[in-house]
């Protein structure tokens, strides 16, 4: 992994990876013309998770889709690994994700696998696109499949050969076989039942504690909670609030983040009451 | 639907008392034997994973198992009736009437032709026998009971132009309309944002209070049962694995599952940090309050 001090890659401790500043990014054209984020500035460093909460329409899946140049930013400036990529043209963007500095996990594990592709063949392509020879390709797709606790058994299957835990952690294999310095992902447990949800959440921990710098953008502030390190909460296109997790949970300060903590099933019930929430919406509204 | 009077021992709306259901195709026993009852004012929820049963279970009680699947053992009651051999118009005056139900995607049960307050308004016509005028206030006053906010503007609107937690709303209307005295909510909430899930379980907590509605949650989710149940049954593969008060359940859960389920709320949930071991934790204080600055800040609105 590129966190070990004597890897080529290494910059120093605590340096941010992602570095986005003022960010803005407008759907549609002239009349229809809406924007969707609005000055949104959030720095990831090597070894740190930080949660992007939000809710339907809060903008947080677009806000990885412009990290990784899949959206045009309208203003704003983002930096990735030292680069700045606020320019980039589309071959640029294809060049810096092809590296595989910045990878992504998206919810649907089906998806993002070629279903006609064995497990091992989704595994090695991104390290043969990058001209890694074949052996040296499998014998990481193998350390990786271990890393994320899979049996090497299921390199030869096909992806609908496989549970929907299976299928995600084998995405998150394929993520790291490149070693990113900065993973992106978005709402990477939602689709999952209970005991592969903690599974995946260990599997991230460890590799935020090996020094990957990672963004994880969720509706479910639960799981985010359960490994940010710091959470930022979007709320119609805003970042609102950002602070340490344990702060964002115990002291919201922002109206909607106190709803949103307010609201989140807890096993010992929920931080506000039914009378609390409703003073909170009706805050909101105004 | 009348208030729960105080002190009245009440008998079970819906009773289940070992309920096996058979997959006839594949003769295979799918759900193990579920029991529980529920009186006015009560809720029961019904945790597990897609696959535990805990949707068939509810089919069972709504008479409404897919095909080639039987309630091969056991009763169900509603109302103090057994339900078996009900014929298929009694079936009819039943549901809605006295046992209703809403599901996780509430879309697909509404017409998209047609204007969702018309949708309710037929329930209390074909239900109640309300001519068109008296049906559309009915329609109305539901719209406004399970508080959205302008019923006028939704009565006209098709499901395209309300959100996922309006429509739900709709749903819960339309599934009170009739008057029942169970609703059924199967993973009511789930694809629905966290505040908006928490507005819905806030009206169905409020529907009960209210009206004396006994309530049967079914959830994936431990801390939403948890939430709103006083009862909770956890199911996984067809059997019961735990059942009692909820806060047995919570705190002194007997079976792996079980411990599996909140361990997951504690180790990587809000939990971690509401309920946190001193040592972990360093802004709590010596004096006991185990409140952090955030809760405190939410008993101050309330």
């Amino acid at each position: 992994m590129s966190a070990d001090p004597a890897a080529p890659g290494y910059a120093g401790p605590g340096r941010p990876v992602l570095e986005v500043t003022d960010l803005e990014v407008h759907y549609g054209l002239r009349r229809r013309r809406r924007r969707v984020l609005q000055g949104v500035s959030l720095s990831v460093a090597r070894g740190e998770t930080v949660g992007v909460i939000g809710e339907t329409g809060s903008g947080k899946s677009t806000f990885a889709r412009a990290v990784l140049g899949l959206v045009h930013a309208s203003a704003g400036r983002i930096r990735i690994d030292g680069e700045d990529v606020t320019g980039y043209s589309h071959r640029q963007w294809r060049a810096l994700r092809r590296r595989g500095v910045v990878q992504y996990v998206f919810q649907d594990p089906l998806r993002s696998l070629d279903p006609d592709l064995a497990i091992e063949e989704s595994l090695i392509e991104p390290l043969l696109v990058q001209g890694v020879g074949r052996a040296e390709a499998v014998a990481r797709a193998r350390r990786y499949l271990a890393r994320v606790h899979l049996d090497e058994d299921l390199l030869r299957r096909l992806p609908g050969e496989l549970s929907g835990g299976q299928r995600q952690r084998v995405t998150v294999a394929r993520v790291l076989v490149t070693e990113p310095a900065l993973i992106i992902l978005d709402e990477p447990v939602s689709g999952l039942d209970s005991a592969n949800r903690v599974q995946v959440l260990q599997i991230l921990k460890d590799l935020r504690d090996s020094g990957v710098a990672l963004v994880f953008i969720s509706h479910d502030l639960g799981s985010v909670a359960g490994v940010a390190d710091r959470i930022a909460v979007l709320y119609e296109g805003e970042i609102v609030e950002v602070a340490a997790a344990r702060t964002v949970i115990n002291a919201p300060r922002h109206v909607y983040t106190r709803l949103l903590v307010g609201s989140a099933p807890t096993l010992r019930s929920a931080a506000a009451d039914r009378a609390g929430r409703d003073a909170l919406r009706a805050r909101l509204r105004v | 639907m009348t208030p729960v009077p105080e002190g009245v021992p009440e008998s079970a709306v819906l009773a289940l008392r070992d309920v096996r259901i058979r997959d006839e195709v594949n003769d295979r026993e799918i759900v193990h034997g579920v029991s529980f009852e529920l009186t006015p004012g009560r809720v029961v929820g019904i945790v597990g994973e897609s696959g535990s049963g805990k949707t068939l279970t509810c089919r069972a009680a709504l008479g409404i198992l897919p095909e080639h699947f039987v309630v091969s053992g056991g009763s169900i009651e509603i109302t103090g009736h057994d339900i078996a051999g009900l014929t298929p118009a009694r079936w009819v005056d039943l549901r809605g009437g006295t046992i209703s139900a809403v599901f996780q995607d509430p879309a697909s049960y509404l017409n998209p032709s047609i204007p969702v307050g018309r949708q309710i308004a037929e329930v209390s016509r074909v239900k109640k026998g309300l001519n068109r005028r008296a049906a559309r206030h009915r329609a109305l006053e539901l719209l406004a009971a399970v508080r959205l906010r302008d019923p006028e503007l939704v009565y006209g609107q098709f499901t395209f132009e309300l959100s996922g937690g309006m429509l739900q709303r709709v749903l819960i209307a339309a599934a009170i309309a009739a008057g029942p005295k169970v609703l059924i909510a199967d993973e009511a909430t789930t694809a629905l944002d966290v505040t908006v899930q928490a507005e819905i379980l806030d009206l169905l907590a409020d529907l009960r209070e209210r009206t004396g509605l006994a309530l049967v949650v079914v959830s994936h989710d431990l801390a939403v049962v948890a939430q709103v149940c006083d009862e909770v049954l956890v199911m996984r593969s067809g059997e019961v694995v735990e059942q009692g008060p909820t806060a047995q359940v919570l705190y002194q859960p007997r079976h792996e599952y079980t411990r599996l389920l909140i361990d997951e709320h504690e180790q990587y949930g809000l939990d971690r940090f509401l309920d946190a071991p001193a040592a972990d934790a360093p802004e709590v204080d010596g004096s006991g309050d185990h409140l952090g600055a955030g809760e405190k800040e939410l008993d101050r609105v309330r």
